[in-house]
């Protein structure tokens, strides 16, 4: 037995040195945060970008004022306008685009232009449309002859809200987003499903190189076949596990430095303080939010969703993370040391790939699924059969789940895992000493019940 | 004594017979050739020995005791086909090798350096494997099969990809390895490797054991009765029944002459008709060279 750990260190050190792992393992975390920093860092630029937009219409002025002003927008309501001149000079003007509104609106309601030398963002036409709409509707309305019709129709409107809150097994109410559990589903599942991949693919050509440079030849003579493909399982496990830590510290790193350099700006401080008051009593919470009411729209968003992601069970997550990445990786990986062992060359692994990449394809599918519905039973289920279950299991945690579940699946994980990782051995045994020949499904059932 | 022996090993892969009842013989710090044609079963054989097949019947007896998993570890063994990772360096890979048969590091450490020095490849230590020619890479893999000092070693076809200076070396460190007390199993098709090396031989031709014994009485027993004999001068010999000379060349005063004696007649006889004929220089009973050898049993078998 004392060999394991002689191969397992080979098999750890040659990995780690490689260009490519510590490439892969310093961008990886740079690309994660710069995933969550870009879009943060877009939405809080776009406020300063002030934008003039000159609104003509013709020959009327039935829409003057009815787009408002906002933080950033600015309209101003041209009359006896050429829009054929203005074309020319709006850009010199200062303003960003013209909006042409035609009589025939009320009836087409696409008789509306803007143009403009760039392609206009989203939230501006949104804003343009809304209001449009909600004044073609209030004349259309008026057409109706209705008595009190402003009255009414301030009583008629609304404007909708959710808070999530959610209670944990202890009773304590949380204010949690879904967004972020969505988002958190999503990475976890993904990150998974290449983790497992990624890794179980090393050990196949890590087994592959051993049998086609006849290294294995040499070695046993020194060890066991399964020594050797269990020191090469974990040792590239322990690769696997170096670099999730390396990236969950990186990007736990980099994104708290970007979040205080960013927040400690301005008028963003003092909801830095909210936050750090959220985070150090859930007591304060409500006085918090409070608070946080009277901040600007945008920071309060941004506080919400700091808040509610610090909400999340992270320690349940890491740590389910790492338990279902080793025992997933471990199923995963020894069935593929099995192929790799009865093969001659990589290209031949094509025929036994299909069958082990389905459930795990399935699985990211089911995952995906998991974030629009996290109690369907389809997810429920794949969370609990083991081919499936580390990724599937991993999309739900965000979401809260029962602790019994939990138990069950990894109790079912742990058990699963030890008989493919025996399979596995068993095929391995034949396999890698084997040349030559074109290894049939058959022929592996054939290895795998070999007595001794 | 025989430090290993294998009775009547047979193998089959599917319909095909790979080795019929092959039993060797190998005596201890004695150097044993398996010789063959290609395809005979001579790696099939090692393989056997290495336990990294098994045998469908037959029996594998190291020291006297049936050979178990755990005497491998007693195994040297050189594979005909490189094994060696790739894209590792030469002395940790190397390294690392040693660890696994049982060495400690320090100790493989001494051992690797001193190998390293003698077999004058010191400076591929820190060279990827894929780096190094095919010659250089059998070179180390050649000292990491002997390092951690076996008993019995296996070498499978050692001497391919070695140019005639790096072959000598090798031959020279098997023959070294010999007096420190080894016993060493080689399959070749290099004949003049098994004359100068071999103590006893083995030829497998088509799964079956065709000849065997030490290489002196082999050749011995396929000599023709043929002499080559050396006279001062132009000496003519007369041919008769007894006598056919089989070539002769005249060259610097001296006539060489080889010739065939018939069957009744011994070494004796012969010298005894050469001096009559004339001054002899040399006298040199012919022996068949393991190349003819091999040939012959071969090709008469087909």
């Amino acid at each position: 037995m004392s060999k394991i750990p002689i191969i397992i260190k080979r098999e750890y050190m040659t990995r780690v040195r490689k260009k490519s792992f510590i490439i892969m393992t310093i961008l990886a975390p740079l690309l994660m945060a710069g995933l969550i920093v870009v879009p943060t860092l877009v939405m809080m630029n776009q406020q300063q970008d002030h934008k003039k937009i000159a609104v003509v219409e013709d020959n009327s002025d039935l829409f003057k004022g009815v787009i408002k002003n906002t933080k950033d927008l600015e309209f101003d309501y041209l009359e006896n306008v050429n829009v054929k001149d203005l074309e020319k000079t709006f850009e010199q003007s200062g303003y960003y685009g013209i909006l042409y509104i035609s009589p025939e609106i009320v009836n087409t309601p696409n008789a509306i232009q803007l143009i403009s030398k760039k392609q206009p963002p989203i939230g501006l036409l949104d804003h343009i449309e809304r209001s449009l709409e909600k004044e073609i509707e209030r004349q259309k309305l008026m057409a109706y002859k209705i008595e009190n019709l402003d009255a009414i129709m301030k009583n008629v409107e609304t404007k909708v809200s959710i808070q999530t809150k959610k209670i944990d097994q202890t009773g304590q109410v949380k204010e949690t987003s879904t967004g972020i559990s969505m988002a958190l589903a999503y990475i976890s599942g993904f990150l998974m499903y290449m983790l497992v991949f990624m890794f179980g693919a090393q050990v196949m050509r890590g087994v592959i190189e051993e049998k086609t440079s006849r290294v294995v030849e040499v070695i046993v003579s020194s060890v066991k076949p399964v020594q050797l493909m269990l020191g090469k399982i974990i040792g590239i496990a322990l690769v696997g596990l170096t670099q999730f830590l390396i990236w969950v510290f990186l990007t736990v790193g980099i994104v708290s430095i970007v979040k205080t350099t960013l927040l400690s700006k301005g008028n963003m401080t003092e909801m830095t303080q909210n936050m750090s008051k959220n985070i150090m009593s859930q007591d304060q919470q409500s006085q918090a939010s409070a608070q946080t009411s009277e901040m600007s729209p945008q920071a309060a968003e941004f506080s919400k969703l700091f808040t509610s992601a610090m909400n999340q069970p992270w320690g349940l997550i890491i740590i389910c993370f790492i338990f279902y990445f080793v025992t997933g990786y471990l199923l995963y990986a020894s069935v593929f040391a099995a192929i790799g062992s009865a093969v001659d060359n990589e290209t031949e692994t094509q025929q036994f790939m299909l069958p082990v990449t389905i459930p795990i394809i399935l699985a990211l599918m089911v995952a995906m699924g998991t974030m629009q519905n996290p109690e369907s039973s389809l997810s429920f289920w794949c969370s609990m059969i083991p081919l499936t279950s580390p990724i599937v299991m991993v999309a739900r945690l965000p979401f809260g789940v029962p602790y019994w579940q939990l138990a069950i699946s990894m109790l079912l994980m742990l058990l699963t895992f030890g008989v493919f990782v025996w399979m596995a051995a068993k095929i391995y045994r034949t396999g890698i000493l084997m040349y030559g020949k074109k290894t049939s499904w058959k022929e592996m059932w054939k290895w795998l019940r070999y007595s001794g | 004594m025989a430090l290993f022996e294998a009775k009547n090993i047979t193998k089959q892969f599917g319909t095909t017979i790979a080795l019929d009842k092959v039993s060797i013989s190998v005596p201890e710090k004695s150097i044993y050739g398996l010789l063959g044609p290609n395809g005979a079963g001579k790696t099939t054989l090692i393989r056997i020995i290495n336990q990294i097949t098994g045998p469908d019947s037959g029996e594998l007896i190291l020291n006297g005791k049936k050979l178990t998993a755990e005497d491998v570890l007693a195994i040297g063994y050189l594979p005909e086909e490189r094994g060696l990772y790739k894209k590792m360096k030469v002395g940790e890979q190397a390294l690392y090798f040693a660890q696994l048969k049982g060495l400690s590091k320090a100790e493989a450490m001494r051992r690797l350096k001193y190998w390293f020095k003698k077999l004058d490849i010191v400076d591929w230590w820190g060279k990827k494997v894929e780096e190094l020619s095919k010659g250089m890479q059998q070179k180390v893999q050649f000292v990491t099969t002997v390092l951690h000092e076996p008993k019995l070693l296996i070498f499978d076809e050692p001497f391919t990809g070695f140019d005639p200076v790096n072959a000598n070396l090798i031959k020279n460190e098997i023959l070294f390895l010999r007096e420190r007390g080894a016993t060493i199993i080689f399959s070749t098709h290099n004949m003049a490797s098994v004359e100068e090396l071999c103590d006893n031989i083995t030829l497998i031709d088509k799964a079956k054991t065709i000849l065997e014994g030490s290489v002196d009485s082999i050749r011995r027993q396929w000599a023709a009765n043929e002499y080559d004999i050396v006279f001062e001068g132009d000496v003519t010999l007369a041919e008769s029944g007894n006598f056919t000379i089989m070539s002769k060349t005249t060259e610097d005063h001296h006539s060489a002459i080889r010739l065939k004696a018939a069957g009744v007649l011994d070494t004796n006889d012969v010298l005894r008709a050469a001096i009559a004929s004339g001054k002899v220089v040399s006298f040199n009973p012919s022996l068949p060279s393991m190349n003819e050898i091999f040939i012959r049993v071969v090709e008469a078998r087909n």
